[in-house]
């Protein structure tokens, strides 16, 4: 299977099973697109030299073009077959090793935001926090249950998980003390909407988390449209500042500005370049709203070619910061062609359910996040483990392959079949598929590899 | 290669040999949290 598509003055050519990118003149995108087509080589020669007969193309040009499409194809780069699909039953028997918990410290928020998915943090009104040592027993559970893998990772989530600063700490603590004996390395994030970040707090971030998500929606109106406290009033003021002191205090540890946007700011690319610009971040990233198709702020579909315009917009003045030695990154176009996920990654996706979990305040297992409060996914806790074996074993089957409405997708392998709680709350079923969610995927895919194809071409000319 | 420029890109076939370690960053643990994206994830098989 292979993707075409034209953007930014670049012809590429995606060959999906191979995970290749070409960059081809018009000439070649033509033949291959006729190629794909079943067209025989000797009527693609004619088409070819008819319509860029203009540009002089010759015979030699199109044997010249045949044969850069033939080394492609004998070094399996294009037109490949797809032969992972077995390597998708396997996945049924693979071990049930778990690596990561997304801990909620605080079913709890200090702010009101009216398109939280976790319901402002009460996640279906169960609010509480998280004790020590039902975190302790969510830590130890975790080593319990690694295997041979060393690296852990533990996000402090919630709700706002800084209304449960101490246990936090208290939590990192534990987990360095028995890091090196259980030979693990434990990576701590911490998901925060700013409110309650002091001096305090930056300290210990910045020497514990290697990743923290702040989250600030751009512009103030924008930001404190839903971003309110409890009474209503927006956070953008507060929060901004002790974001920036955040940041600086870094130096140079890793970070996310994490915005959402809505169908109020389909222009968003306004509030990535707002952090940017007037607000001296660096490291952005903008999520699509997931909310009721009701609900006001919802993406519709009329709002598409907007939101494929801003995508652009963004991919094109990225080229021109990095151009200028000013870049910044949007995690969604941060794609590692050369040192990126295996075969097997990209066929498992995210893990959910299986090596991935979310754990409530109680200590009750959940496939992610997005899951908790839905009894119907109640996994089991962290003192008895997994005791729903045939949820885990469902979703350990969840992978692309197991999703028929991504049989013909080209960009399948780059997103693993997506979200199992996107497809459950859009279909009823985590082998569905979120179809909006899916184009809105495969744009910012075409974008990133535009941007991988222009970095090529500015690395060749500076070579 | 007169008329086609490919980047460098992973062998999906030879990952097929020796990955799967599952040593890489879960996806939603980076800043995501609603979306499914692996392609950004870096590969921490030291012996691939």
């Amino acid at each position: 299977m292979i993707h075409q598509y034209k953007l930014n003055g670049y012809n590429i050519v995606l060959d999906t099973y191979s995970a290749s990118v070409h960059v081809t003149d018009d000439a070649s995108y033509d033949a291959i697109a006729m190629l794909d087509q079943g067209m025989d080589r000797t009527a693609i020669g004619d088409r070819l030299k008819q319509h860029y007969a203009g540009d002089g193309l010759t015979d030699a040009d199109v044997a010249d073009i045949f044969a850069d499409i033939d080394a492609l194809i004998a070094d399996q780069k294009l037109f490949t077959e797809d032969v992972f699909k077995d390597k998708a039953f396997d996945l049924k028997n693979r071990s049930n090793v778990v690596k990561a918990l997304c801990l909620l410290v605080a079913h709890t928020c200090n702010l009101n935001c009216s398109y939280c998915f976790a319901s402002q943090g009460r996640f279906d009104n169960k609010t509480g926090l998280m004790s020590f040592e039902t975190g302790k027993r969510a830590l130890d559970f975790l080593v319990e249950n690694s295997g041979f893998r060393r690296n852990l990772e533990v996000d402090f989530f919630g709700g706002e998980p800084l209304v449960n600063f101490d246990v936090c700490r208290q939590l990192v603590a534990y987990a360095r003390s028995i890091e090196k004996e259980k030979k693990k390395n434990f990576r701590f994030t911490l998901t925060t909407n700013g409110v309650n970040v002091n001096d305090e707090v930056i300290e210990w971030a910045n020497k514990e988390c290697y990743n923290v998500v702040l989250s600030l929606d751009g512009r103030k109106d924008v930001n404190d449209r839903f971003r309110v406290d409890k009474a209503g009033n927006g956070s953008y003021d507060r929060i901004v500042p002790n974001f920036q002191k955040f940041v600086k205090a870094r130096g140079g540890k890793g970070y996310y500005m994490r915005g959402t946007f809505t169908h109020f700011n389909t222009d968003f690319t306004k509030d990535i370049f707002h952090m940017a610009d007037d607000l001296g971040f660096s490291q952005l990233s903008m999520e699509p709203v997931v909310a009721d198709p009701s609900s006001p702020g919802a993406l519709t579909r009329e709002d598409l070619p907007e939101v494929f315009r801003q995508y652009e917009i963004l991919a094109k003045d990225m080229i021109r910061r990095e151009k200028e030695g000013k870049p910044i990154t949007f995690y969604h176009y941060m794609i590692n062609l050369e040192g990126g996920p295996c075969i097997y990654k990209r066929i498992s996706g995210c893990g959910s359910g299986t090596e991935y979990m979310a754990v409530t305040a109680t200590g009750d297992l959940y496939p992610c996040h997005q899951f908790v409060g839905d009894e119907n996914y109640r996994l089991g806790n962290i003192w008895d483990g997994v005791t729903n074996t045939a949820l885990r074993d469902e979703f350990k089957l969840c992978n692309v392959y197991a999703r028929h409405d991504c049989d013909n997708c080209w960009a399948k392998l780059y997103c693993s079949g997506g979200c199992a709680a996107n497809a459950y709350h859009a279909t009823g079923d985590i082998h569905g598929t979120y179809e909006m969610g899916c184009e809105i995927f495969r744009k910012r895919i075409e974008c990133a590899i535009m941007i991988k194809a222009a970095e090529m071409q500015m690395q060749s000319q500076a070579d | 290669m007169k008329h086609i420029m490919t980047l460098n890109t992973r062998d999906m076939a030879k990952s097929a040999e020796n990955g799967g370690c599952g040593e890489c960053q879960t996806s939603c643990q980076s800043a995501c949290k609603t979306s499914c994206g692996i392609a950004n994830q870096n590969c921490e098989n030291e012996n691939r």
